[in-house]
């Protein structure tokens, strides 16, 4: 498609790609650099990158990099769909991962809450995928009820994008019905950390079970077109009697819930239920989650975990597992966010019955909120360490940088 | 009997943490052999009057202005004050208790007017980040640690005392002077988060003998770090571990 872009943009990108390249060779941030510079010769390169693709956004707190994975995957994959896999989730890193697939006219992209509107005003999405959100990095992104309603105010922005969006989740569905007609994805969710405000009148939202209604103004949980269900297995039922099981490789409630969400944009696009979901089968990580390295004596899963909603989904996933020895790392850098209180939200004690051993720069308070949870355990000085020091099966839970870390180690 | 930590609305208080304020005080409590549990008010329950210790986090604007019209009308809460019931307050609770609020909209709010402070909002850029301050509380020695995240500006009158002095680059209430809290009567306010009470174990204990009384020896759980133990108390005095009753042959 680069053949069709206007002199100025065509030199964006040939110079883009050209530095692009050699930052892979020499193995510096190549998944955003090519972006950046196309960005700095032309600013409308995303726009110009975007004009003839299909394009699905995919933004929320916890799930993008997998449900983007998945969304593409389910969409036919490598061969023909643009993705920005790296999880470069920025407006730099998408238009690098334009930049690279220059004849795909599917892309699949997942966006930063922040910048769904810049993201969305450039490419036209013809959908817009809304996982969940939930505090996460209070100090550097600010407050989740801010961050939705500008996602909100971008789906309204767009009228034409499909919006898929999840229903049991009180701040998604408010943004999600900033939309005319989305369709909703819905399943069992645990986590109602953020929900007491309604997302439209500021009034109380009361939960029921699975069902939450405001009090003021009556906005209620839509009901689920698509939605998660769980019969002799697990699968995915959609409108028209539509139910395709789920036989994914990828572990936990969560990733069953994102595999739905990849059926539904799926179908939205003219992909058969059944063949999206024979499609996600041989999935079995993204980007280093999920991956079990063995070791002598025993086996790591790397598993990622950067919020109270995060980790909700996390222990579900252990919770259906025998009580291995689990290894928690918590750091608070940049990327991470400096304030630890939110371990405060994670309901630690559903670790009893797990050896547990604590690493990473905040191990100190991390010890602390063990403590107070009741749970016996030890800190080690380096998480990757302390699980080499274990014999058999070892879960890895890490925040950002501590899961980049030990991947990085364990590469 | 039981002591009651009452945990006040953490759907709408509850941002940051705070609710562990509410499991810090009632754990410390258990590891002193006295049986203890959080009572979580939910957003249709009503307020017990009879708790030992009331706890109130932060939130976000409109949940604050939720908080605030669901706690005026509770005569439980009213009378959990009025015969001076220990309360912990951070942030939004902390302004939900005062006089009146200002939110960023420019609407006044009344306040719960059980302490003599009034918040407006700040002119700058939010203060985020560690900090630390210099208790002033009789009865405080070790500084106070934790994280702010506000952008208030909390004035005290004459009826209030400031709970501590922030050092360094640290706010505090924001008004330019470095002090940090509010402290009137039975409530303690505070804009440090961490939660507070995690970070500070003597507030902690400070907060449970106004309301039970001397304390009996803490004694923390075996199989913890012993840098661990430490930070839970091992620097109050009566505070050992199990490990440390057995070497001493009790
Ligand atoms: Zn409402």
């Amino acid at each position: 498609m680069t053949d069709r872009l206007p002199p100025r943009a065509r030199l964006a990108v040939v110079a883009a790609r050209g530095v692009s390249g050699m930052a892979r060779r020499t193995g510096r941030h190549g998944s955003v650099i090519g972006g950046r510079v196309a960005t700095v010769l032309d600013r409308r390169v995303l726009a110009r990158l975007a004009v003839g693709r299909t394009v699905v956004l995919v933004t929320g707190t916890n799930g993008k990099t997998t449900t983007t994975s998945m969304i593409a995957r389910a969409l036919g994959g490598d061969g023909e769909v643009a993705t920005n896999h790296l999880g470069a989730n920025m407006p730099d890193g998408i238009t690098t991962a334009l930049l690279d697939a220059p004849d795909r006219r599917l892309a699949v992209m997942e966006v930063d809450e922040s910048y769904l509107g810049e993201v969305a005003a450039a490419t036209d999405p013809a959908a817009i995928v809304l996982l969940n959100f939930s505090r996460d990095q209070l100090d550097r992104v600010g407050e989740v009820r801010t961050v939705a309603r500008r996602v909100g105010d971008a789906v309204a922005a767009h009228p034409r994008a499909r919006v898929v969006a999840f229903a049991d989740d009180v701040l998604c569905a408010g943004a999600g019905l900033r939309s005319a007609a989305p369709l909703w994805v819905s399943s069992p969710s645990s986590w109602t950390g953020d929900a007491g405000v309604c997302p439209r009148c500021d009034g109380p939202v009361t939960h029921a079970g699975l069902r939450w209604t405001c009090g003021s103004c009556g906005c209620e949980r839509p009901p689920g077109n698509w939605a998660l269900v769980h019969d002799d297995g697990w699968s995915a039922r959609g409108p028209d009697g539509v139910e395709v099981p789920l036989e994914i490789a990828l572990p936990g409630h969560a990733n069953r819930l994102n595999a739905t969400f990849a059926i539904a944009v799926a179908a939205e696009l003219g992909v058969a239920p059944a063949v999206a979901a024979a499609r996600l089968r041989g999935l079995e990580q993204v980007g280093g989650r999920y991956r079990t390295v063995t070791r002598p004596g025993g086996s790591t899963r790397l598993l990622l975990a950067k919020n109270p909603a995060g980790w909700a989904q996390v222990l579900d996933l252990l919770d259906e597992g025998p009580g291995r020895p689990v290894v928690v790392a918590v750091n608070s850098r940049e990327a991470d966010g400096r304030d630890v209180s939110w371990l405060w939200d994670v309901p630690f004690e559903r670790l009893a019955g797990h050896p547990v051993v604590v690493a990473g720069d905040r191990s100190a308070e991390l010890s602390v909120r063990l403590a107070y949870a009741g749970l016996p355990h030890r800190i080690a000085d380096d998480a990757v360490g302390a699980t080499r020091d274990t014999l058999g099966a070892v879960d890895l839970v890490g925040n950002y940088t501590a899961f980049h870390d030990a991947t990085r180690v364990l590469a | 009997m039981s002591a009651r930590i009452v945990l006040l609305l953490p759907e709408v208080l509850g941002t940051y943490g705070d609710a562990g304020n509410a499991a810090v005080l009632a754990t410390r409590l258990r590891w002193r052999g006295i049986d203890a549990a959080v009572h979580t008010v939910g957003w249709d329950d009503a307020v017990p009057e009879g708790g030992d210790v009331y706890v109130l986090g932060g939130g976000e604007d409109a949940a604050q202005l939720l908080a605030v019209d669901r706690l005026r009308d509770s005569t439980g809460l009213r009378r959990a004050l009025d015969r001076g019931a220990p309360t912990l307050a951070v942030c939004a609770g902390l302004q939900i208790l005062g006089r009146s609020f200002t939110v960023a909209d420019g609407t006044r709010v009344t306040g719960l007017e059980v302490l003599d402070v009034e918040t407006v909002p700040g002119r700058g850029a939010r203060r985020i980040g560690d900090v630390t301050a210099d208790p002033l509380l009789p009865g405080l020695t070790d500084p106070l640690v934790g994280f702010e995240n506000h952008g208030g500006v909390t004035t005290l009158g004459a009826d209030a005392a400031p709970l501590a002095r922030v050092r360094g680059n640290g706010a505090g209430n924001g008004t330019g002077d470095r002090l940090e809290g509010a402290v009137g009567g039975s409530v303690v306010g505070t804009y440090v988060h961490g939660p507070v009470l995690a970070r500070n174990p003597a507030l902690a204990d400070l907060l449970l003998t106004r309301a039970l009384g001397a304390l009996p020896p803490l004694e923390v759980p075996e199989g913890l770090p012993s840098s661990t133990a430490r930070r839970l108390g091992a620097r109050f005095p009566g505070a050992f571990t199990a490990a440390d009753r057995r070497r001493a042959g009790a």
